[in-house]
């Protein structure tokens, strides 16, 4: 081939390249900034699905059969209403959530940390919806998490989400490796849980299994467990809700790592949390080869049918015996769409999960948690000596002791995956110091917070 | 061969022949540009950007490639990838070699057949589902520490790939395993081509295995042994499922590569702008590595 022949082509594809570069030279990015969702002001909304044929397009999260039973039951109350439901894993949907709300608008959406969805306008202002249905009547804490302020702080301001519940979490134990150490009720306090792994150790138990690999590093669950018990949850919130002036980097907090970091040099976690994922570590503790796991309780219903009458559960004890407890809970958060085609029917939905009988019964035997709405409305029995009714027990204590806090991996869409699952991984493997783990985390929290 | 053209006449005769040539190509030529030129042309322009996908976007210059150098995170990233061409390349196309001349001496027997597909599935075997078997296998409890446990190694035992020293040999490893048989079969076909008569000489003048393959084969095989290098370099540089699949970069980052940071830098920071811009100096790099790998393995007769 000779090298006039080929040069033509080649002219011909950069040529073209060239236009396309051309035409493309607009700034990237719609107007999304000028319709920020916090101006849109709350209309009148109608407070039903009509009796016309509707179809609500729902995005769920995959593995958990709490959403779709609510629309099936939902349904059957209301014939005229039908679902087109499409579900991922939650990863998925988190990378998923701008690009879906904006381009393929759902009527009810599972979401993420919300804030930044906020701010690019993309959700539902709710308010309307409150006051129509008395949403705002609800004790306040259930929906601080949901509130956004127009700079994207959470704690305050207009709702944009609502819950199908709210989660418990604390720590799950095994109740026949607990009778082998001679742990006969939860630790009371901090030391006594310290003996415990200690003991577990001692029996050749592995103490505490939690996964902590690939992009999840689960140590977040006992580090901000042992925050609330050597400090207040408030100034956690504060963090979490992004607050000005707000530190991770405070010397309760540093005491606090530091005792996981005891944890791990005492060997009381399984050898392998860097390479464990959710699925593993929840297999594991079915299977009895850990006393204890810290996670949640989306996973009471599991549980009770797993380990029945084997498995028991306690919030992170205090401190000091008979202190104040505090706990990650968090409400199941579900949004509509700014766009949403059906955005009154989905929020008749969602009022409905949360004050309907039925709903509330599936919320709490199929979810396992409790269900949203106001103090004094119907709560579905459940079995005496349950895991359920256990977590449910827990929520009250933390409702007394105002000891609710949102999840620390859920101050930015980042911190997580950015931040505290490659820091908790490297204190795991003893590369790095509780102290520059807090700078470094509230480093790339300001960045983050500040982009 | 056509005769030579000659005078601008003769070449403008030979238009609607050309004409004709264009059309046939032109439904790979829109589909080359909408899907490849195009977002390649995108990916350079959101590069000057910092961008979260969905609001409005400010142009910010060589911002983005300035903080691909100057933070330590994103620097360390492309250097995983090159300790990657080892596991990717180096092994794969020397165990090829030997694997190769090893299965064409033995090219009548039945074993050859059976070696030859064995080291191929790899190749038949979606990544995803490799690096999920592989997973297992190097897990805490999987065969390969049962396997050392077996033979008097339990104290080396580990989770190969939750374990900051050997995470990322531990996914070169898989990256190995997939290319040796895509090295091999290349070789193999490049060694049936080589004349007979070559080996016969060679053993009349009294040489020895050894001697035959580094006077005979390696020589012959030059343009083959390009390929499977250009070919496993891009597949090192590039590298992001098997990396995904099996540790998501961790553990502490320790097997972050530029394909999955670009990745989350997109999707989970939301920071199109960055990513973009890692994405064009990964571009840059694969070209800034093959390119002298394929003048260097370029046939000087032909």
């Amino acid at each position: 081939m000779s090298a006039k022949r080929i040069r033509k082509p080649v002219l011909a594809a950069l040529g073209s390249a060239a236009v396309l570069l051309a035409t493309a030279c607009s700034a990237p990015g719609g107007d999304a900034g000028s319709t920020t969702g916090g101006a849109t002001s709350a209309a009148a909304v109608a407070t039903s699905c009509g009796s016309g044929p509707v179809t609500l397009k729902g995005y769920f999260e995959t593995g958990f059969p709490l959403p779709k039973q609510l629309a099936d039951e939902f349904t059957k109350q209301f014939p005229n209403v039908k679902w087109d439901i499409r579900e991922d894993q939650f990863a998925v949907i988190t990378q998923n959530a701008p690009r879906v709300l904006a381009d393929d608008p759902p009527d009810l959406m599972r979401l993420p940390q919300v804030s930044e969805l906020v701010k690019d306008g993309l959700l539902k202002n709710l308010d309307g919806y409150a006051q129509a249905y008395g949403w705002d009547k609800w004790p306040a804490s259930q929906l601080e998490q949901m509130r956004v302020g127009s700079n994207g702080q959470r704690g305050d301001g207009p709702l944009y989400a609502q819950g199908l519940n709210f989660s418990m979490t604390g720590v799950f134990y095994n109740k026949k490796l607990a009778a082998q150490i001679g742990m006969t009720q939860a630790p009371a306090t901090l030391a006594d849980l310290d003996s415990a792994l200690q003991k577990a150790k001692d029996a050749g138990i592995t103490p505490i299994n939690q996964f902590n690999g690939g992009a999840t590093g689960g140590l977040a669950f006992p580090l901000q467990n042992l925050m609330a018990a050597y400090g207040e949850p408030g100034p956690i919130n504060d963090w979490i809700f992004q607050k000005p002036g707000a530190t991770i980097d405070t010397p309760s907090n540093l005491q606090a790592t530091q005792h996981l970091e005891k944890w791990i040099k005492a060997g009381y976690f399984a050898s392998d949390i860097n390479s464990q994922d959710y699925a593993t570590m929840m297999s594991r503790f079915i299977g009895g080869k850990a006393l204890f796991i810290f996670d949640g309780d989306w996973e009471s219903g599991n549980l009770d049918k797993q380990m029945a009458g084997n498995v028991g559960f306690f919030l992170m004890p205090p401190s000091q015996a008979g202190g104040k407890q505090a706990a990650m809970s968090a409400p199941l958060t579900y949004g509509i769409s700014a766009k949403a085609a059906n955005a009154d029917c989905a929020a008749f939905f969602l009022n409905w999960v949360a004050t309907n009988q039925k709903a509330r019964d599936i919320d709490v035997s199929v979810g396992g948690s409790h269900p949203m709405g106001p103090s004094d409305a119907y709560m579905p029995p459940v079995k005496e000596g349950s895991i359920t009714a256990a977590t449910l027990e827990a929520g009250a204590t933390i409702g007394k002791d105002n000891g609710s806090m949102d999840f620390i991996a859920n101050a930015t869409g980042a911190i997580y995956a950015k931040s505290w699952t490659p820091q908790l991984q490297k204190l795991a493997a003893g590369q790095q110091t509780p102290d520059a783990l807090l700078k470094s985390v509230q480093k790339d929290y300001e960045s983050q917070v500040k982009g | 061969m056509p005769a030579p053209v000659t005078g601008r006449r003769a070449r403008r005769a030979r238009r609607p022949g050309a004409w004709l040539g264009w059309l046939f190509v032109a439904p790979a030529a829109v589909m080359y540009a909408v899907f490849v030129l195009r977002p390649l042309g995108l990916t350079v322009q959101y590069s000057f950007y910092d961008w979260n996908g969905i609001g409005a976007s400010t142009w910010v210059g060589l911002e983005n490639y300035a903080r691909l150098f100057t933070e330590p995170e994103l620097f360390a990233t492309i250097v995983h990838a090159f300790e990657l061409i080892l596991f990717f390349s180096l092994i794969p196309v020397l165990l090829g070699l030997f694997v190769a001349a090893t299965i064409r001496g033995i090219a009548q027997s039945r074993l050859a057949l059976v070696a030859r597909t064995v080291l191929f599935l790899p190749q038949v075997i979606p990544l995803v589902a490799a690096g999920i078997m592989w997973s297992w296998l190097l897990s805490s409890t999987g065969l390969a520490n049962q396997l050392l446990s077996a033979v008097g190694l339990g104290g080396v035992t580990r989770a190969w790939l939750g374990d900051f020293g050997t995470a990322l040999p531990a996914v070169g490893v898989i990256g190995a395993w997939v290319l040796v048989g895509l090295c091999t079969l290349l070789l193999l076909a490049g060694m049936s081509k080589i004349d007979p008569a070559l080996y016969e000489s060679a053993r009349l003048d009294g040489a020895g295995p050894v001697r035959e393959f580094f006077a005979i084969t390696l020589p012959s095989l030059r343009q083959e042994i390009g390929v499977c290098v250009t070919v496993t370099v891009i597949a090192a540089l590039a590298s992001f499922d098997v990396v995904y699949i099996s540790t998501q970069g961790g553990p502490g980052n320790s097997t972050m590569v530029p394909g999955l940071e670009i990745f989350y830098l997109a999707f989970s920071e939301r920071e199109v702008g960055r990513a973009s811009a890692l994405a064009v100096v990964l571009i840059v790099l694969v070209l800034a590595c093959v390119l002298p790998i394929q003048r260097l393995t370029r046939d000087g007769s032909r």
